[in-house]
């Protein structure tokens, strides 16, 4: 039992070769390497937009009004002959950035605040996750809607906005595996070795929490570009004419009978990262997992 | 195959058969029974305190007025008033009440029920939002102000039970009108005081088996958010014309499945239809699709107190820019007619000038004078309009008109509602969206708005000549055309300086299954149901309906 | 375990008092007030409807007569709604997403708890790839998408189930029950596959193998208690989420839930009534996250004794 202990120390602290091990595990799992590279692409996409986009944005042609697709306009056009392709693509820019500004957001908070309050235990933990219970218990849409009429509309409050919502999740979350993680010998070993409780939390819970925390983190992504969606439908997002995935599925939806090329193309880019998303989070778990790893 | 086609072919199918059980529509032909689409969940069934279309349905089906406009003309007609005369200097009103004019519970509606009734409706304390209806009386404005305590100083009397005397400050032509509007209705006192004080607005008189009414229809049911039923009175006067034995009112907030509760033979009658499902509607053979004329008119306000909309030659090249005829035709489906002033035309007949058309060239003109060549050194606008879809689809597009026409940036900024009133209130805006519909039909009902006064003019517009004709040449004219004229004059006065941008005039859009009969289309939307009747054998609205 | 429960629902007070403190406050602040109408109010009736409701006196004796009327269990009159009391429309709203919200549960813990367990136990196999790519499509298909795509099959091609309402005509809830589950189902699959991998890998489920019990027996005896914990504790926050979330399928099936009438008080500034779901809500939420704790802690032995012992304050 000892062995182990000490082996899994020492995994911990070699940090780089416990990510160079991932890398070679990731490239093994063909959907993980998949999903990356959707997600590349999407991601160069979405930079490049405004150089590679085939119409302006914006351009109008309200005569031709929605069309199927065809060879000027490969995924068709919308109500106003705006062309799909170009609305998906800056849609994409949107969506992307607050799917992950506002992820990030909130894995910094959720992860550090959860790490803190389960580590520490006892009444900072009770006050700390009381917090929780009372934010959770907020109505967040009068949350959102009372910050973006104070501070006035714009996309960065957006993602903070969004990332202060979802972040108790992640906080609860990596609490309860801290917790857990906490009473296993190896965290006590490392405790009776006299290390700081901040290079404990910092070399063995958070790597070894990992799992749970990219698996949760590929589940906020997509809930974020969807809730994204719902306040800019609600008229609380993105201001026409710009737009984003979200938004533009919610259009669709409405006209799915008669234009179902404005519901099935943004529906399907939308899937598709979120699931490559979603085949990248397994892969990177599964190559993480240390303790899988020395079977 | 085309997914137009498609969807046709799946509507002449959801039409003409309804496999799983019989439907709504099939059942409610049968029993007489009618199920409309109605909007929201009304705010409650008290005519003095809610506002709204939907509470309007309910409440003129609940209750009856003194006279109610005829569905097909729009002529008032004896309701709980048999007949009433005007004096001489048309300032004094006698209406004769109905001696077979009865309450749900079977008490007689007599005058001193209107005159107490007319008491709660101005009373500041009830808090009525539509009291202003009854300020043609004399003394009303100040009761409702408390200017004065002793309400029997405003002109209300009744000579006896049967006669109500109604004095006027001025005389008013379309008052008769407002007595078709809920809330001038009679409600019943001893209900009333037995719920609480007459005032109060958080009582239970309106529940089920509380409420006392008399109009054609009884309260039967109230589930929230699901569904009004309403049943035959057995005490209405006038109970031998109406057919009908029940009327079910549903919520129906979300369009999209409005349209298809009504495909699948759930709705009779639904409340709106989605602009893009009315192509595919039209070309229906039988087509459930109705369209008519609506008092209303959907503009935008123009703010002319900051620059550079204070320059009369912006706000006009702003409203020549658009391409109405374009945009109504695309992204309306041409459901609707364009606007060019604030008055809906045929308004009893009127006629509203009309100062321009859709001219990009002398829309650039008007700019570059204005010191704006090009779009040069425009410093930027915004246009609010409150969260709605069809909102966000004409100001997207006239974003653009405006763009390719005048090379000038505006940007969007959709509210949500209460923000929206806000802003618009406040008049911290530069360009915001805005209807009206008419509560009455005449054109001092949209022409008072800019009243320098008004404070519904949210423009910063004023004009004391503007003021003296709406306020007193119009009224004191001799004659209708006389009253027309100067009407006229003041909307050209208005035009001329554009405080707002007319886009369009309303129509009302529905779907209505063939079997419903006696139920035209009029301007005012008015849902009269002492007249209609389910015919199920009838496949069209072409055809003749059977009794 | 007694004294844990007894705790927590004392601590739970001070929780629900700074709710609604914060949201009495806050919903002040929001531009617009509940009287504010399309067509401009005259003053006068704009003062009398302020009297009416107590908003004319001082913000903070507003505050402290709510508490007050709140201690006796009264929510107050609605302001959007003229006749209803709050307690009358929470109380109508609620039974209806409770239910909805039961139904979506039961489907998503069922569906999801199966297609995770059985991908779980052949990881990067078929068997792991077919249920998680199910999974997959709940999670990346908004529910606003989804529900009118299962009108359209089910409603109006197929014309086997109806298209909206809610207990007016016989199978009306079962599109909307499976439009909200399936995105919880999707969840808590991936919840609890990821559990029990976490678990397979411990080393007393190898102990447990060793020992040469079946595989079955390592799975439901052993593995699934700990495995599970992720999802219950995921229950609780589940629960809050399918509440708020129901509203976007009670808006699609036309639903006359709770979702429905919170999202409407806060557009409609009707200050008690959002008080009043806020509260009912936030008392819910927290019920159901102590639910869930001491669900996991009776799952998981060491926290139990912890517990017990008085290890949490």
């Amino acid at each position: 039992m000892n062995d182990v202990v000490l082996q899994r120390i020492d995994d911990a602290e070699e940090g780089t070769s416990l990510w160079q091990d991932a890398w070679v595990r990731l490239r093994k799992n063909h959907l993980a390497v998949f999903g990356l590279a959707v997600l590349l692409f999407m991601i160069v996409v979405a930079l490049l937009t405004p150089w590679i986009a085939p119409y302006a944005y914006d351009a109008q042609n309200l005569d031709l009004g929605a069309s199927p697709p065809s060879a000027k306009h490969w995924l068709g056009t919308d109500i106003f002959g705006r062309d799909l392709l170009t609305q998906i693509m800056f849609g994409g820019r949107v969506s992307l950035a607050v799917g992950f500004i506002a992820t990030s957001v909130a894995l910094l908070i959720g992860v550090t605040y959860g790490a803190i309050a389960g580590y520490v235990g006892g009444r900072t933990d009770a006050i700390m996750m009381r917090l929780v219970d009372i934010l959770y218990a907020l109505p967040f849409m009068i949350f959102i809607v009372l910050l973006m009429v104070v501070f006035g509309r714009n996309v960065i409050l957006l993602f903070l906005a969004i990332g202060a919502v979802e972040w108790l999740t992640m906080a609860r979350i990596m609490r309860g595996q801290v917790q857990s993680l906490r009473q296993q010998e190896f965290v006590e070993a490392a405790v009776s070795l006299g290390l700081s409780p901040a290079t404990i939390i910092r070399r063995h819970l958070v790597p070894n929490a990992l799992g749970p925390i990219i698996v949760y983190t590929t589940l906020t992504i997509p809930s974020v570009m969807l809730l994204e969606a719902f306040l800019s439908f609600l008229g609380l997002g993105i201001q026409p004419p710009q737009t984003s995935w979200g938004l533009l599925i919610s259009y669709g939806a409405e006209t799915m009978e008669e234009y179902p090329w404005l519901l099935i193309y943004p529906g399907l880019t939308l899937t598709i990262t979120l699931f490559s998303l979603n085949f990248l989070g397994d892969g990177l778990r599964d190559a993480l997992d240390v303790r899988g790893s020395k079977d | 195959m085309n997914p137009f086609r498609i969807f046709l072919l799946l509507l002449s199918i959801s039409l003409v058969s309804c496999a799983g059980g019989e439907s709504n529509v099939e059942k409610g032909n049968r029993d007489q029974v009618l199920h409309l689409g109605n909007g929201t969940e009304p705010q409650g069934l008290d005519p003095h305190v809610v506002t709204g279309a939907p509470e309007n349905h309910l409440l003129r089906s609940l209750f009856e007025g003194l006279a109610v406009k005829n569905p097909y003309t729009l002529e008032p007609e004896p309701g709980v008033a048999e007949s009433w005369e005007f004096s001489e200097d048309g300032r004094v009103i006698t209406f004769h009440i109905n001696p077979d004019a009865k309450w749900s519970n079977g008490d007689p509606v007599t005058a001193d029920d209107y005159v107490w009734s007319w008491m709660r409706a101005l009373h500041p304390d009830t808090g009525n939002l539509y009291s202003y209806m009854l300020f043609p009386i004399v003394n009303a404005e100040a009761f409702s102000k408390r200017e004065i305590e002793d309400f029997a100083q405003v002109g209300v009397k009744a000579a006896d039970p049967q006669t109500l005397v109604v004095t006027l400050s001025e005389p008013t032509p379309y008052f008769i009108q407002l007595m078709d509007h809920y809330s001038t209705f009679a409600v019943h006192r001893p209900t009333i005081e037995a719920h609480g004080k007459f005032s109060d607005r958080y009582t239970k008189w309106t529940r089920v088996g509380n409420m006392v009414n008399n109009g054609p229809f009884n309260l039967e049911e109230w589930l929230l958010n699901r569904r009004i039923t309403m049943s035959r009175s057995e005490t209405y006067w006038d109970k031998d014309r109406v057919r009908l034995n029940k009327v079910v009112f549903y919520p129906t907030e979300n369009l999209v499945s409005e349209e298809r509760g009504f495909r699948a033979g759930q709705l009779h009658y639904s409340y709106e239809v989605p602009v893009e499902k009315i192509p595919a509607y039209r070309e229906l053979e039988d087509t459930p699709y109705r369209q008519a004329a609506y008092l209303g008119t959907y503009f935008y306000l123009v703010n002319t107190q900051r620059p550079p909309l204070d320059d009369p030659r912006v706000r006009r090249a702003l409203a020549m820019a658009i391409d109405r005829s374009t945009l109504l035709r695309t992204v309306m489906q041409g459901t609707v007619l364009p606007a060019y002033s604030i008055t809906p035309p045929g308004t009893l007949g009127y006629e509203p000038p009309k100062l321009f058309d859709f001219d990009a060239d002398k829309a650039r003109r008007l700019l570059a004078e204005a010191g704006y060549p090009n779009g040069e050194g425009w410093p930027g606008l915004e246009l609010i309009y409150n969260t709605q879809e069809s909102h966000r689809k004409i100001a997207v597009a006239v974003q653009q008109m405006w763009k390719d026409a005048l090379n000038i940036e505006v940007t969007l900024s959709n509210q949500e509602w209460k923000v929206y009133l806000d802003s618009v209130s406040t008049m911290n805006f530069d360009i915001a969206r805005r209807g009206w519909i008419g509560d009455y039909v005449d054109p001092n009902n949209f022409l008072d708005l800019y009243l320098s006064t008004g404070g519904n003019n949210n423009t910063g517009y004023a004009d004391p000549t503007y003021d003296d004709i709406i306020r007193n040449k119009a009224p004191k004219a001799k004659s209708q055309d006389e009253r027309f004229a100067a009407f006229y004059e003041a909307e050209t006065m208005l035009m001329e300086q554009t405080p707002i941008i007319p886009i369009y005039t309303y129509t009302r859009r529905r779907l209505i299954h063939p079997s419903v009969c006696g139920l035209p289309s009029n301007l005012m939307d008015s849902l009269n149901l002492r007249y209609v009747w389910l015919d199920g054998g009838r496949t069209s609205h072409e055809e003749p309906c059977q009794s | 375990m007694k004294r844990f429960i007894a705790i927590r629902l004392l601590q739970a007070i001070p929780v629900i008092l700074t709710v609604i403190t914060v949201t009495f406050f806050l919903v002040r602040v929001a531009p617009g007030g509940p009287f504010d109408s399309e067509k401009a109010v005259i003053p006068e009736v704009k003062a009398a409807l302020e009297a009416q409701y107590r908003l004319d006196q001082p913000l903070f004796s507003q505050y402290l007569a709510y508490l007050g009327d709140l201690a006796n269990g009264d929510f107050g009159p609605s302001f959007k709604y003229p006749g209803r009391s709050v307690n009358e429309l929470i109380g109508a709203g609620f039974t209806v997403t409770a239910e909805l919200g039961l139904y979506a549960l039961l489907i998503a813990t069922v569906i999801g708890g199966l297609a995770g367990i059985i991908a779980s136990l052949r990881p990067n196999t078929v068997q792991d790839y077919i249920p998680m790519s199910l999974a997959m499509i709940g999670i990346c298909m908004p529910t606003f998408l989804l529900g009118p795509l299962l009108v359209l099959v089910f409603g109006i091609e197929l014309e086997w189930l109806p298209v909206s309402g809610w207990g007016d005509i016989p199978g009306d809830k079962i599109l909307p029950s499976i439009t909200l589950g399936a995105a919880y189902a999707a969840y808590i699959a991936r919840l609890s596959r990821a559990g029990m991998l976490e678990v397979m890998n411990q080393d007393y489920i190898r102990t447990a193998r060793a020992k040469g019990l079946p595989e079955w027996e390592v799975v439901v005896k052993h593995a699934l208690r700990g495995g599970m914990l992720p999802v219950i504790a995921f229950l609780g926050p589940a629960f809050a989420g399918l509440l708020a979330g129901s509203f976007v399928v009670e808006t699609i099936f036309q639903i006359p839930g709770l979702g429905r009438f919170y999202v409407q008080a806060a557009f409609n500034r009707d200050y008690t009534m959002i008080l009043g779901t806020t509260v009912f809500l936030s008392t819910l939420i927290v019920l159901f996250n102590l639910l869930s704790d001491v669900l996991a802690a009776s799952l998981n032995p060491r926290l139990r004794h912890q517990y017990e012992v008085g290890g949490m304050p």
